[in-house]
């Protein structure tokens, strides 16, 4: 897959499990037992990103987002 | 006052505590209340706080950073990592000293709070001077609180501390101390974790770049601030230096908190509490989302995340529970995967639903109504990494641990019957069932 830096990411707390994106680019996410998205873990391709920019217009919840090259996030954090 | 034991006084009268010798965070006293303000003084020295020095707070993370600190909460992160990341902040930042210990088998910071709770305060006043904050929450058990009050009582009349200490009771949860949960809780009284990025260190408690840092981890450094670096390294492995508590349950002669240098050989630990009381079939170690081990692979290991990765563990929260041969590992397994369950903050999917379906799968397999393998393991696969906090992982980490270390018990199982003899219920697990 190409290395866009591009990246879809789902809020887990907002997410609802309503579906949408799944239906609109199954190319990247898919739906698990339950009927919660699991995001692919790759790049998101050029020629997704029109699809991807959709998905994330869908969402009901605002839960998804299309992360694009920029300066870098840090992320995670744990118990100290 | 109590006797003080072991120590040396350096040329000024100051005490030392012996390097290489234990204990250094639970000294050996009479039974009774927490140790005093004057005990404590008596038996450590005066705070490395004390002075207010600013000059000092510059050499003195460096001096943490050599000490090699880690996190004693269960992640093990280099504590001189969090004091840099929140000292560079911008903004006024703000310590929290997470006493919460929301893990039902665990006891350490709940005695430690209990018997020294200025050891825990010095720390948290010292690490709030190392990052400029003017203000340190503690967020404590509600079984400590009294004795961190009143702790915190005898310090505004001795006037010791230039920061202020705020104590709270956290909430009685599992999550609870979660470092983003415990902001949301001391901010806004929620104790539901949010999600991340950003970062806590970053923007934590009202925004404000946040230290949280696990009670026992702040009096270590209470202690490099007083005797350096090169006397905390005097204990443990050169990779994971010093002591930690560690909290040991189940089949051993006396279940209880004990100081262990980090390396020592696992059974050697578990001699801290006199040993096996009963044939052992297996150890669990870390906690509730620490890894199940085989007590003859794992009793020669050395007590440290280098030794235990041998067995996939790692010394966690310091617990380590003790299952007899004659318990089904199976029925424990599954009692604290529906307890986990139960304890999810129920805002991801994922956790919500996926945990409650693997404890349901857990709970057929430990009555041997049914065996579905393969559906446990893609419902591990989907539930893991995907909250917003680390819950889910944690657990599946456990359950699959569960499943490699009880496998012939699975067999067994698979055919109708079981190992175990006696009613399951070594590990603790609190019930949320009105009776």
């Amino acid at each position: 897959m190409t290395a866009t830096g591009a990246r879809l990411r789902v809020d887990p707390i907002a997410c609802d499990g309503r579906g949408l994106c799944a239906e609109v680019l199954p190319e990247l996410i898919t739906l698990d037992d339950w009927g919660f998205p699991i995001i692919r873990d790759a790049d998101v391709p050029p020629g997704l990103w029109p699809g991807a920019a959709e998905a994330v217009r869908l969402c009901p919840l605002l839960a998804l987002r299309l992360d694009r090259p920029g300066p870098r996030r840090p992320s995670g954090s744990g118990r100290a | 006052m109590n006797a003080v034991d072991s120590d040396q006084r350096g040329t000024d009268g100051v005490p030392i505590l012996r390097a290489g010798r234990l204990p250094r965070l639970l000294p050996r006293r009479l039974p009774g209340g927490p140790a005093s303000w004057a005990e404590h003084l008596a038996r450590y020295g005066a705070p490395p706080s004390a002075g207010w020095d600013e000059r000092r707070w510059d050499p003195l993370i460096a001096e943490a950073g050599r000490s090699g600190l880690t996190g004693r909460g269960g992640a093990r992160f280099p504590t001189v990592r969090k004091l840099r990341a929140v000292a560079a902040g911008r903004d006024a930042p703000v310590v929290i000293a997470n006493g919460t210990e929301g893990e039902p088998a665990s006891a350490k910071d709940k005695v430690l709070l209990a018997r020294e709770p200025h050891l825990v305060l010095d720390g948290a006043v010292l690490a709030a001077h190392l990052v400029g904050a003017r203000q340190a929450f503690v967020v404590v058990h509600e079984a400590v609180r009294e004795s961190v009050d009143a702790a915190a009582a005898e310090r505004r009349r001795a006037r010791s501390d230039r920061i202020r200490l705020k104590i709270r009771t956290g909430a009685d949860r599992f999550v609870a101390g979660e470092a983003s949960a415990l902001i949301n809780w001391v901010g806004n009284g929620v104790p539901l974790p949010t999600a991340t990025p950003p970062r806590v260190s970053e923007q934590g408690l009202d925004g404000y770049p946040t230290l949280v840092q696990n009670v026992e981890t702040l009096a270590h450094l209470a202690l490099i601030g007083r005797y350096g670096a090169e006397w905390f390294r005097s204990l443990g492995t050169p990779a994971e230096p010093g002591s930690m508590l560690v909290t040991l349950t189940g089949a051993v002669h006396r279940p209880g908190v004990y100081e262990t240098e980090i390396g020592r050989p696992v059974h050697e630990v578990l001699a801290l509490a006199g040993g096996a009381a009963a044939p052992l079939g297996a150890l669990l170690i870390g906690g509730y989302f620490g890894t199940w081990a085989d007590p003859e692979a794992a009793g020669p290991l050395p007590f440290s995340a280098g030794g235990l990765s041998a067995v996939g563990a790692s010394p966690g929260a310091g617990l380590v529970a003790a299952l007899p041969a004659d318990s089904c590992g199976l029925a424990e397994t599954a009692r604290v995967a529906r307890y986990l369950a139960g304890e999810s903050a129920g805002q991801c999917g994922p956790c919500v639903f996926g945990l409650g379906a693997i404890a349901g799968a857990l709970e057929d397999l430990a009555t041997g109504r049914s065996f579905r393998p393969g559906l446990l393991g893609r419902w591990m696969g989907q539930v893991d990494g995907r909250g917003a906090c680390h819950h889910p992982d944690g657990a599946v980490r456990m359950i699959r641990s569960a499943l490699r270390v009880f496998s012939a018990e699975i067999d067994r199982h698979a055919r109708g019957w079981c190992g175990g003899s006696r009613p399951a219920g070594v590990l603790p697990v609190p019930s949320r069932i009105l009776r």
